[in-house]
């Protein structure tokens, strides 16, 4: 995969600081791609950041009074308004700095939630927070289910995964419904960034973030975060996951900066969507035609996505 | 200064004096024109925050929770389905234990649709940790959110200051309004004890097991009964200052009184000429008005009740299956005085209907000439 990777950085993992502000000892599973790709976001943001954070896994992992994981100054207020308390932040900081009453400094405002947190019961906030134009980052650790309270499916679980509550019957194969498309939801709000990313892919993860954060304006990340809780995979294939995803188109890697497209993978062929769902245990019900179902909305999806590119790169 | 203004005038007023730095709303009837006003102050200049058109009203006081976090002083507005929506964040915001003001005009909630004057939005909000302080006139109001401001960022508690809608909210009457130096020697900048700060990081609102969660409510209850003295220290820092205070309850003509009527909002102001009237013809007939709902005053209103035989409180508000939400706490209050007075809870003037003299001096009538009320709930000014 390396060779199409258009970033030599990843030869660079030694210039990555060693700072750390999401700190070891909190209680994600064994695993967790979501606490991984957290880590990399925290660190990319550095110590001049202030988190808003989503009721989830990633709070509820973080913060057992009288322990918390976090070197920044943290904030967890409900499930459905990260967005909205971030832009909160973001005026009081301005607010403050131009009165002269906080010293006039770069400081990162961050909001994070999951899937159900950003694209279900969080999504009008979202949507208001993008629309006011704040300057902040927003990420979306995406692990396509509620998994802190014990997987049960979302608007961004995707097609045919059996979840506690979309669980595959001998009527019904799981979910029903495609996933939402959250990053395009996003660009239409006509922000300056938009990108998806994982943390299988680390480097580009941390330029997207740091993109995202330099940019003046609203800012988009898209965290595909794999879960082998509710994923049934084992531990060790996380990582593994996360790359099929993206080799397999299920979850292409782009950015949309400025209303350009880009495609920061561009795989001259996908491999077969059936090596990422087979050994995925929220898949394993699924039948060659439920498969090829899906093989072909993937296809769809990417020449869509490619059009796009094409499109918005015309000069 | 005396100028004219309606009571969403004199909340702008009161929120530009106090120089709130984060303001964010949402409209509503009859909410509305406190943040239009706001929203014209901040266009020209003259008040100098940041202001947010949020997408609702739960995000109103999402964001206000956030900017008062980093050490802004903020205020939002709101009423009835508004404040019905921003329920779980009230919660939030006193929990969080930040000194957010908020100004609620009191408006019935659906269904039926009524955008008229009722007390129970507010009311019903009345467990969330707030403190909540009713205002009887525009003057009232003004000086109320000042020491709103005062009394929070004391106690860290936040403050709903609450106005009659349309009675208050749309009526103009004349205001002295507080020359700005005057209100900044009174009210000095908000510097927060705790917040997010990145040169002294912490997390705030964190999970906390059963171990620990009993106590950060006993740490609630407890700030609310400093509230009462702070409010109080307050207020008489603001007589001494402006020439005007308030008191958590106000008691008139009670000390020989045979019956107390106990009022909130604007009834108090329509009952002051009742009352005076009633006198006039020999009936000892004393004025209760209870300005501070939460922390609730028990100790005074002991103290303005005892020595009367019967006790009227009008209600603007239901709480259904038990009764008025003020004839409920005055009962309660009085339950372990060794004379109790007789307890008669009118429930009247829903969704705006009018609580006229006459309809006043009915049930003050009704009072006098009944041994006890027949039945938990009088309802007063029912279509006939």
């Amino acid at each position: 995969m390396d060779e199409y990777l258009d970033r030599l950085n990843i030869y660079a993992s030694r210039l990555v600081s060693q700072k750390e502000y999401f700190v070891p000892g909190h209680r994600a599973c064994q695993g967790c791609a979501e606490a991984l790709a957290l880590r990399l976001v925290a660190k990319t943001l550095g110590r001049n950041n202030i988190v808003a954070c989503a009721t989830g896994c990633m709070e509820i992992v973080s913060s057992p009074l009288p322990l918390t994981s976090w070197k920044v100054p943290w904030i967890h207020v409900a499930f459905e308004n990260a967005a909205a308390v971030a832009s909160g932040i973001e005026s009081g900081l301005k607010a403050l700095m131009r009165k002269g009453r906080l010293p006039r400094q770069k400081i990162n405002v961050m909001a994070m939630a999951g899937d159900g947190g950003t694209s279900d019961i969080g999504l009008q906030a979202l949507s208001g927070a993008l629309e006011r134009g704040h300057n902040m980052v927003y990420v979306c650790f995406d692990n396509e289910a509620y998994m802190n309270t014990g997987i049960q499916r979302s608007s961004s679980t995707p097609f045919g995964a059996s979840t506690t509550t979309s669980p595959a019957g001998k009527v019904v194969p799981g979910q029903v419904t495609w996933k939402k498309n959250m990053p395009e939801i996003t660009a239409a709000h006509n922000i300056p960034y938009v990108a998806t990313a994982c943390s299988s892919y680390p480097f580009d993860l941390m330029e997207k973030v740091k993109k995202a954060a330099d940019i003046e304006g609203p800012a988009y990340v898209h965290i595909l975060s794999i879960c082998p809780t509710g994923w049934r995979i084992p531990p060790q294939l996380a990582i593994h996951a996360g790359r099929m995803a993206i080799e397999t188109g299920m979850f292409p890697l782009y950015e949309v900066e400025r209303g350009k497209y880009r495609l920061n993978i561009d795989l001259p062929e996908l491999r077969p969507v059936e090596e990422y769902l087979r050994f995925q245990g929220r898949f394993r019900h699924l039948t060659p035609e439920l498969i090829e179902k899906i093989q072909q909305r993937v296809r769809e999806e990417y020449e869509k996505l490619k059009r796009k590119v094409e499109m918005t790169n015309e000069d | 200064m005396k100028k004219v203004l309606t009571g969403n005038q004199a909340v702008a007023h009161g929120v530009l004096l106090s120089r709130a730095e984060v303001i964010s709303a949402y409209p509503i009837t009859p909410q509305t024109t406190i943040v239009e006003n706001l929203a014209e102050l901040c266009a020209d200049g003259i008040l100098e925050a940041k202001f947010l058109r949020v997408e609702s009203e739960h995000s109103a006081l999402a964001s206000i929770i956030g900017a008062s976090m980093v050490g802004a002083r903020t205020f939002t507005a709101t009423s009835s389905q508004g404040l019905a929506l921003m329920h779980e964040m009230l919660h939030w915001a006193a929990g969080s234990r930040l000194p957010i003001v908020m100004a609620n005009v009191n408006r019935a909630l659906g269904a039926p649709w009524n955008i008229w004057n009722d007390q129970t939005d507010s009311l019903s909000q009345r467990d969330t940790g707030w403190i909540q302080l009713y205002c009887e006139n525009n003057q009232e109001v003004l000086d109320t959110v000042i020491q709103a401001y005062m009394i929070a960022e004391e106690v860290y508690i936040p403050v709903m200051v609450v106005l009659d809608a349309f009675f208050l909210s749309h009526t103009s009457e004349p205001v002295e309004i507080p020359e700005g130096g005057e209100v900044d020697k009174f009210l000095p900048k908000y510097h927060a004890r705790y917040k997010c700060d990145v040169n002294d990081p912490h997390s705030f609102n964190l999970m906390v097991s059963p171990e620990y969660y009993q106590e950060f409510r006993y740490k609630i209850q407890y700030a609310m009964e400093e509230a009462k003295k702070v409010a109080k220290r307050v207020d008489d820092l603001f007589a001494k200052s402006f020439g005007r205070g308030y008191g958590p309850i106000e008691g008139h003509l009670c000390d020989d009184a045979e019956v107390i009527l106990v009022t909130t909002g604007t009834v108090t102001s329509t009952s002051r000429g009742t009352i005076a009237r009633m006198r006039e013809r020999g009936v000892k007939v004393g004025l209760l008005k209870i300005k501070m709902f939460r922390p609730f005053p028990r100790e005074e209103v002991k103290e303005a009740l005892r020595g009367a035989q019967k006790v009227a409180v009008i209600d603007r508000n239901i709480s259904f299956g038990c009764g008025g939400i003020f004839g409920h706490e005055i009962k309660a209050t009085l339950c372990d005085e060794e004379k109790r007075p007789q307890v008669f809870d009118f429930v009247t003037g829903l969704g705006g209907r009018d609580v006229t003299p006459s309809l006043i001096t009915e049930i003050i009538e009704y009072t006098c000439q009944n041994e006890r009320p027949e039945g938990e709930i009088i309802w007063a000014g029912m279509r006939g």
